[in-house]
């Protein structure tokens, strides 16, 4: 059960929901699992947070399939 | 240096090594494989099957019929995400069902249930709860908002499902597989490590992938250079990390108990769902003992399908009496099971079918 | 105001609604003949079509109900060469339905009629009991038929694809429906429905001289469909590459969200063209000039066909961008948002 796209944070809510954009389709999602802020980039999953997603993450990708090489 | 993905590509196509079997448990996994044609890209030596990964397809007849039976009822409504609406149940669809008065209303997001509640007291609303680590938080997310509003007009009728328990049960069961594209999204909740001791047991390697068309093909890589290895490799480090989300895991645990699961094809698993704490039993529409599975054909081979033990080709029905407008079992009804992509490949006339031994 | 059951009855109520909304917008001296049946000059070949609109909401981003049916008929009339000349309608109309908003409905498709250059010449009028499940939302519903000329000139059919021929698309796929489930399921964008009648576009095509072998509107079921349904109807292998498909980035935003595939999502007034590939430039070029082509593309090509399975010919092959292939079929079930 995985269908989640990654949109932005436009807006954090006092109800425990933030506005997330996705390409300029705007939905509301529940964000009781993780703390957004503003700005953010968010995997939403049935109209759920799931995660922060962490750019920076993405590049030690590279370190990883490099440590593959070495087997 | 940056990754080369021709490299990488030209490996997986030209590979001669081993032959190996590489499956994955996650239905967005098998619809980017599909979508982005990942099979026409691999040498004969790699066989990619579908394990049990579509939490809908998943789900037992018994489940289905008694949807059908809350949307016929008086005052009763059903909601759900778009996927349930045309699993078979032992003798219809739910969708079938609308067409003799049964009430369904399709949703994004389980809470905009809660929306619908609102504007009519008077009728219950029974969402069809189905699926895996990542969508169970959402359900608890839903809980705890009904607990604090006391919303009195809203059940849960759920079919949920956790992976750690039935991939061990697979392989305890002789399937033959070499490695695990492991799910992306289930991962962020429950953290790579969730898949340490299966890889540990059995002794083979798990990946961690994402759902674009080179990170597949980099789990993939990674698999076929781990083979033998019993590790967990996580690819899909900007979403997935080690240890997931203690935050679900937590609001889940506090209302849902772990608990065996009906596996549509495969029979009753061991610690492999989870079910309303009976201090919730009100917002339970019945969820307990919906383990019946109706074969609609005996012929039907879909659990081997999904063990990988058997392929689409194998089972008498596939394309005869089992076809994506008449789809006798899990397999063939979801546009992400094997024996769907199959009929495909068998429909339509094609040099190299995407469908290998 | 409010529609009762007396409107359907036949009597005063019914000429007079007549006369007041749909005569008056329609102003057909034909219409206002008021006839059992319409009779009106024709020779040569005929092109007959008939359809059925039943859309919620009656009223979306960028059209309605009204608009929508004559795009509808136009446009199939226009996919066999034909000029669109008469269109008839026949209302069905929920008790309880308002009648400001059938008001709206009638002058979008007088509005739309003008610009596709055709007359509606017969019309019906019937009224149902409110509370009926399927008509319980949508308080509406329209048939049509619709009838052109075919010049002799004319040869389009779903059969006549080639090998060699070339695959163009008249620009994004996917608005229609987007908009509609946009609206369905609360989703907030701005995407609008495409709905547009394409008799411009296709006169243009002609005109210019390029050897078309088929056209099909992208309706229902998709690119994805109507392609994989030409390629049966000729027997032939249509390739066409992920790359070049035209799909706007918000309706692309909106199938991730849901799961859909842009292939799949149903368009109104984007049509598929499979043209000698020497004239492909030209087709190109014409297409372009009408405002509801500015984005057409090749997307394509066609090859022979081999027997399949089950010993049809026709296939429908996606080249996707990271250098895989995929086959595709007609679209299997509703093509309902998934979570899976």
């Amino acid at each position: 059960m995985c269908v989640a796209t990654a949109g932005k944070v436009i807006e954090v809510r006092d109800d425990a929901t933030a506005l997330v954009d996705f390409d300029g389709n705007r939905v509301s999602a529940m964000t009781g699992l993780v703390k957004v802020s503003e700005g953010d980039y968010v995997l939403v999953h049935a109209g759920c947070v799931i995660q922060v997603l962490d750019e920076a993450e993405a590049t030690s990708l590279n370190d990883l399939m490099r440590e593959i090489e070495g087997l | 240096m940056p990754i080369d993905f021709n490299e990488i590509k030209e490996y997986l196509k030209e590979y001669d090594g081993p032959a190996m079997t590489l499956m994955e448990v996650c239905g967005s996994h098998t619809a980017a494989i599909a979508k982005y044609g990942i099979k026409a890209m691999l040498s004969d030596k790699i066989r990619l099957v579908s394990g049990p990964g579509c939490p809908v397809c998943v789900t037992p007849t018994a489940y289905v019929d008694r949807l059908i039976e809350l949307a016929l009822k008086e005052n009763t409504r059903v909601v759900t995400f778009g996927d349930m609406i045309r699993v078979p149940g032992s003798s219809r669809s739910l969708g079938e069902a609308r067409g003799d008065g049964a009430k369904v209303s399709m949703v994004y997001s389980p809470a905009d249930t809660l929306k619908l509640a609102a504007k009519d007291p008077d009728t219950t609303f029974v969402f069809a709860a189905v699926g895996f680590e990542t969508t169970t938080p959402a359900y608890a997310l839903m809980l705890e908002r009904m607990e604090k509003e006391n919303i009195k007009n809203v059940q849960l009728l759920t079919a949920l499902k956790t992976m750690p328990a039935v991939i061990d049960w697979l392989l305890g069961g002789g399937a033959d597989i070499d490695g695990f594209i492991a799910p992306g999204h289930v991962s962020v909740i429950t953290g790579s490590s969730a898949f340490i001791p299966a890889a540990e047991k059995y002794g083979l390697p798990f990946c961690v992938s994402g759902f674009r068309g080179e990170e597949i093909l980099a789990a993939i890589y990674g698999l076929v250079k781990s083979r033998g290895q019993g590790r967990v490799l996580n690819f899909y480090p900007s979403a997935v990390t080690s240890v997931g989300s203690a935050e679900a895991r937590n609001i889940v645990g506090r209302y849902f108990r772990p608990a065996a699961a009906a596996w549509r094809g495969l029979g009753e698993v061991p610690g492999s769902g989870l079910l309303l704490k009976d201090e919730y039993s009100e917002w339970d529409a019945g969820s307990a003992g919906l383990t019946e599975d109706v074969k609609k054909n005996s012929l039907c081979r879909c659990g081997e399908i999904l063990s990988g033990k058997a392929d689409p080709s194998d089972c008498p029905l596939f394309g005869k009496t089992c076809t994506p407008g008449k789809p006798m079992g899990a397999c063939m009804v979801s546009q992400e099971g094997s024996c769907y992509h199959s009929y495909l490949n068998r429909v339509s006339d094609s040099e190299d079918s995407g469908d290998k031994r | 105001m409010k529609i009762t059951m007396e409107h359907g009855s036949g009597g005063r109520a019914t000429g007079e609604l007549i006369k007041e909304i749909f005569e008056k917008s329609f102003d057909s001296d034909v219409l206002s003949e008021m006839e059992d049946s319409a009779v009106v000059p024709g020779a040569g070949r005929l092109a007959v079509t008939t359809d059925s609109f039943v859309v919620t909401p009656l009223e979306y981003p960028g059209g309605d109900i009204g608009r929508l049916c004559v795009c509808g008929t136009v446009n199939d009339l226009l996919m066999r060469g034909a000029v669109p000349m008469y269109l008839t309608c026949g209302f069905i109309l929920q008790e309880g339905a308002d009648v400001d908003t059938l008001k709206r409905v009638v002058r979008s498709m007088a509005a739309t009629a003008k610009e596709a250059g055709i007359k509606i010449v017969a019309g019906d009028t019937k009224v149902i009991e409110g509370g009926t499940s399927a008509a319980e939302e949508a308080g509406m519903f329209i048939n049509t038929a619709g009838v052109g000329f075919v010049p002799d000139s004319a040869d389009v059919s779903s059969s006549k694809c080639a090998a060699g021929d070339a695959v163009i698309v008249s620009g994004n796929l996917g608005d229609h429906h987007a908009a509609i489930l946009s609206c369905r399921m609360e989703i907030e964008n701005t995407i609008k429905s495409d709905n547009a009648p394409l008799n411009g576009m296709v006169s243009a095509l002609m005109d210019s001289g390029a050897n078309v072998h088929a056209m099909r509107d992208i309706t229902r079921g998709g690119l994805a469909t109507v392609l994989k349904e030409l390629a049966e109807a000729s027997g032939v292998r249509i390739e066409i590459d992920e790359e070049k498909i035209p799909v706007d980035s918000q309706v692309q935003g909106f199938c991730g969200l849901l799961g859909l595939d842009p292939l799949y999502m149903g368009n109104e007034g984007k049509m598929a063209v499979i043209v000698d590939t020497a004239d492909a430039e030209r087709a190109l070029a014409a297409i372009r000039k009408s405002p509801y082509g500015e984005d057409a593309v090749l997307i394509g090509r066609v090859t022979e066909g081999e027997t399949g399975g089950t010993g049809r010919k026709g296939s429908l092959i996606l080249n996707t961008a990271v250098g895989g292939h995929r086959i595709l079929d007609i679209l299997q079930g509703e093509g309902l948002p998934r979570i899976c």
